[in-house]
């Protein structure tokens, strides 16, 4: 059974909210860098950065992260996902760093994009922007801006459809207790 | 000690007997052979009594070329153990080469190897002396000597002898004995390093190849040297399409050659290199399907005169290596037969034809007293069952050695019993 | 997609498994490219490379490769020549294997021995390049490398120069490059051209000026200079007449023509320096892709849970 918990309006104003709230805690735009994680988090950190180029007039630096390389679980799966292109055009050090991602669950993925990161050099701040939470935390971390918290039974899968890769924005719950990712 | 065969079909090539018949043999020697149920039995005490219902009655098989290592390499083969294989393999008279250590190019070897042979072997072993000393190349053996220890043929097998006025001399020298000379035809300058075929499967494998000119060559060389000084050529394990040919025009010039082929060379081609299996090497290679279609033509029209098995035992540790470095052969007593009688099944050979190269051809080349179910000679019989399916199993090989390509291989045509000299030397463990 | 258990050469992989290494390969690119080039994807592996032959290049590109993926990377050379017999060779894997690596890179100078050993012990093997026969991960590079240059591979026309018969560099790119599309032809005098060649799908010429003029990629081979003994050829200076990549050569080739070569070059007997140096030669940039291709292997063989894989 699936049930949308946002539709594409409701994304658009999480999207807006995040930006505002990232302009306000680091004071501005200057030193932010926004950085996305494969593949859901590179999409919105565009609209993120985009967004910020909007209200603030000025384009700040933009990274992708691939974490597989950094995962945990790597033996344990039956074939090693295909691994893409980390792209960090810019220095570290002195950025305050965000990192946006679709869904934050366990954090284990947060995890191998910070220390992903911390090889590529010494960042004033990291800052963590997602779209859902959905709690199950496995490791201490936290969010610094959310789209929405979204309470979900362990075996639910949450799916984060955006325009760029899916062909529409929504995000909806899906009950399938024999799934495990997300 | 008697022994009756009844219920069988008798193939004797030698004698033009081919139909069902009783065979009585009294103290190791052929009594009489009848009609069944026509027999004597009467007075007969106590026979045993063989049922050969279903199967083939033929004479003992003669394999003139086999390896049995012994002396100098008892960790691959003895002359025991040899003389074992080939009694499971239907064999009831064996030729062994001569590069042993020390070879076999003088009277006290081949002494050796018949008084081995006679205490443990069974079934009758030949000795074959080198044509050169030590298999050098250099010098001609003391061939008078070895002939009058009993050596049948002279042959520098595996060595071949590559000078060519050496040859020459060989040739004339033996013509004292009538005795032929066993030729591995292969010039060495052109296969040097070589370890397969040379051709489209080599180059894939990259491996060194064997070109099929470097046997005909040799073959020709042979043959050429003979028309001039007289003497007698048998070819060994012919491989090459081209060298069959060769021998055809010779034999129809009435040169005396005669030539073997063994059995891996009119089943297997170099495609079976693939995958570096190291029993698919051997001396000379395997080779295209082109040349297994002129061998067949030879062995049908007759240019190949006998079946040999070129029987090479070699230990794993000579062959659980690098393709490159694994050593030359397979074993092959153990599998000639299911194998010639594959030509039967194409209708390459009559069963009768396919029997005679195994027997009375070799007998007659040879000039051994044997390959015959003629009434008063020694009872060398081999009883087999054409139809009988069944997977080779090296494992249960009587050879020391194990190295064969044609482990698991479904097969048809089993040993059931084989005599050698009236006495029952092998019997399948099956039965 | 599964990638297959051990890379014992090119023939055999499928046009979507070349692709997912290549693809692969883009994103280890990146890695040695980091101040901090390591990630810690193989933390805790050994990976032993198994060189019977001497190498430089080859088993530094695996070395280099295994640590930038934080392995554990052991070197051990044997020689050939002291161990004739190879049960030594058999029982040197099966001990090395006894220690439980995850992973063996293996070169020998005898065809074959790869696939033998592979045989013999259970953990994964990449052939680093087996007597005349394969040598895959060099050919995987080059395709990398050519597809980095040129884009889309189907189509191309790659001439290869040199000595055909004792290549393995030729063998592995042949079977992937038809995988792929591409057009081969083959350049040598007919001494180094071996029999039956042409069954693998290959065009053969004897004209380095006529084999270059279609050519989108000229591959020089190393000429091994100790075959001058083996009657293959009159001398080096002949062969370098005739087979020498050079300025004036080059002139009939397509403007852009990419110039790659396996390495090491032999200065002025297969290629000039000029030409070398020139910028349609990719040499240096396939040493780079080198590693990006074992790292990427690497990580596809040793990906997760290899009994799944069996």
């Amino acid at each position: 059974m699936n049930s949308v918990v946002l539709n594409e309006k409701d994304i658009s104003r999480a999207i807006t909210r995040i930006t505002h709230e990232i302009l306000e805690k680091n004071k501005g735009a200057e030193n932010v860098a926004i950085v996305g994680i494969r593949t859901r988090g590179v999409t919105l950190a565009k609209r993120i950065h985009k967004k910020i180029n909007e209200i603030e007039g000025i384009e700040v630096d933009f990274g992708i992260l691939d974490i597989t390389l950094y995962r945990d679980d790597l033996a344990i799966g039956k074939q090693n996902p295909i691994v893409e292109k980390t792209h960090l055009p810019f220095h570290l050090e002195g950025k305050q760093v965000i990192l946006i991602d679709d869904v934050l669950f366990t954090g284990r993925t947060i995890r191998a994009a910070i220390d992903a990161l911390i090889d590529f050099g010494r960042p004033a701040t990291v800052q963590l922007g997602v779209l859902i939470d959905r709690g199950h935390r496995e490791l201490p971390i936290r969010p610094d801006y959310v789209g929405k918290n979204i309470p979900t039974a362990k075996t639910n899968r949450v799916q984060v459809r955006m325009l760029e890769d899916d062909s529409m924005d929504e995000v909806c719950i899906i009950d399938s207790s024999n799934s495990m990712d997300k | 000690m008697t022994v009756l065969i009844k219920n069988g079909t008798v193939i004797d090539p030698a004698n033009n007997i081919n139909t069902a018949k009783d065979i009585l043999i009294i103290k190791g020697i052929i009594k009489s052979i009848e009609p069944p149920g026509k027999l004597d039995t009467v007075n007969l005490n106590n026979p045993q009594i063989i049922d050969a219902k279903g199967c083939i009655v033929c004479p003992g098989l003669i394999d003139m070329h086999v390896h049995f290592r012994e002396p100098g390499f008892e960790y691959k083969e003895t002359i025991e153990s040899g003389c074992q294989s080939a009694a499971a393999g239907g064999f009831t008279s064996v030729a062994v080469m001569p590069n042993t250590n020390p070879v076999n190019d003088n009277r006290s070897v081949t002494e050796l190897i018949l008084s081995l042979a006679k205490s443990k072997g069974g079934i009758k072993v030949h000795p074959i002396g080198a044509i050169t000393q030590g298999l050098a190349g250099k010098r001609l053996s003391e061939m008078a000597d070895l002939r009058d220890a009993g050596a049948i043929a002279f042959s520098d097998d595996g060595c071949p002898v590559m000078n060519s006025e050496l040859m020459r001399r060989a040739f004339e020298y033996s013509k004292m004995f009538n005795l032929p000379l066993i030729q591995h035809s292969e010039m060495l300058d052109l296969t040097e390093g070589g370890c397969m075929n040379e051709g489209a499967v080599s180059t894939e494998l990259g491996l060194k190849g064997m070109p099929t000119e470097a046997e005909d060559i040799m073959v020709y060389r042979d043959i050429a040297l003979l028309e001039k000084t007289g003497g007698r050529l048998h070819v060994a394990h012919i491989s090459s399409g081209n060298s069959v040919d060769l021998v055809r025009h010779a034999k129809a010039k009435g040169l005396p050659v005669t030539c073997e082929v063994a059995p891996h060379h009119f089943t297997l081609t170099d495609e079976a290199v693939r995958g570096y299996d190291t029993n698919t090497k051997m001396s000379p290679p395997l080779r295209s399907n082109k040349d297994i279609e002129k061998i067949k033509e030879g062995l049908k029209d007759g240019t190949i005169d006998i079946i040999a098995t070129d029987h090479a035992p070699h230990d794993i540790t000579d062959k659980q290596v690098e393709y490159q470095n694994a050593c030359f052969g397979i074993v092959g007593l153990e599998t000639a037969l299911p194998l010639f009688l594959k030509l039967v099944d194409e209708k390459i050979l009559s069963m009768s034809d396919a029997i005679r190269k195994l027997t009375a051809t070799p007998a007659q080349i040879f000039n051994l007293d044997a390959g015959n179910l003629s009434i008063g000679k020694e009872a060398d019989v081999l009883i087999f069952n054409p139809d009988i399916k069944y997977s080779i199993d090296v494992s249960k090989f009587h050879s020391k050695s194990k190295n064969s390509p044609f482990d698991g291989w479904k097969v048809k045509g089993k040993v059931f019993h084989t005599l050698a000299r009236g006495k029952i030397v092998y019997t399948d463990p099956d039965l | 997609m599964i990638i297959p258990k051990n890379i014992l050469g090119t023939k055999g992989l499928s046009k979507e498994e070349i692709v997912t290494i290549l693809d692969s390969a883009e994103a280890f690119k990146e890695i040695s490219t980091r101040e901090i080039k390591k990630v810690p994807t193989l933390r805790g592996r050994t990976i032993i490379n198994l060189f019977f032959e001497p190498s430089t290049r080859t088993r530094t590109s695996f070395e280099i490769a295994g640590k930038r993926l934080s392995a554990d990377v052991i070197n051990i050379s044997g020689s050939t020549s002291s161990t004739v017999k190879g049960e030594n060779l058999i029982d040197m894997a099966l001990n090395l294997e006894a220690m439980n690596p995850d992973l063996m890179i293996i070169r020998h100078s005898h065809s074959g021995v790869a696939e033998m050993l592979s045989k013999f012990i259970k953990c994964p093997i990449i052939n680093a390049g087996d007597g005349h026969h394969e040598h895959p991960t060099q050919a995987l590079l080059d395709l990398y490398t050519i597809r980095e240059a040129i884009g889309d591979l189907h189509g191309l026309n790659v001439t290869i120069v040199g000595d055909i018969t004792h290549s393995r560099v030729v063998r592995s790119n042949i079977y992937a490059m038809k995988t792929m599309g591409i057009n081969v032809t083959l350049v040598g005098p007919p001494t180094m051209i071996p029999l039956g060649i042409e069954n693998m799908g290959v065009h053969v010429s004897y004209s380095l000026e006529d084999a270059v003029l279609d050519a989108d990629v000229i591959m020089m081979l190393r000429l091994q200079t100790e075959r001058q003994n083996e009657f293959l050829l009159p001398s080096i200076r002949e062969y370098s007449n005739l087979f020498c990549l050079t300025t004036k050569i080059l002139k009939r080739s397509k403007d852009d023509v990419l110039i790659i070569h396996p390495g090491p070059v032999n200065r002025g007997i297969e290629i000039t320096l000029d030409v070398m140096k020139s910028d349609k030669s990719f040499i240096l940039n396939q040493v780079t892709n080198g590693v990006a291709i074992r790292m990427a292997l690497m990580y596809l063989l040793l990906g997760g849970n290899n009994d799944s894989l069996n």
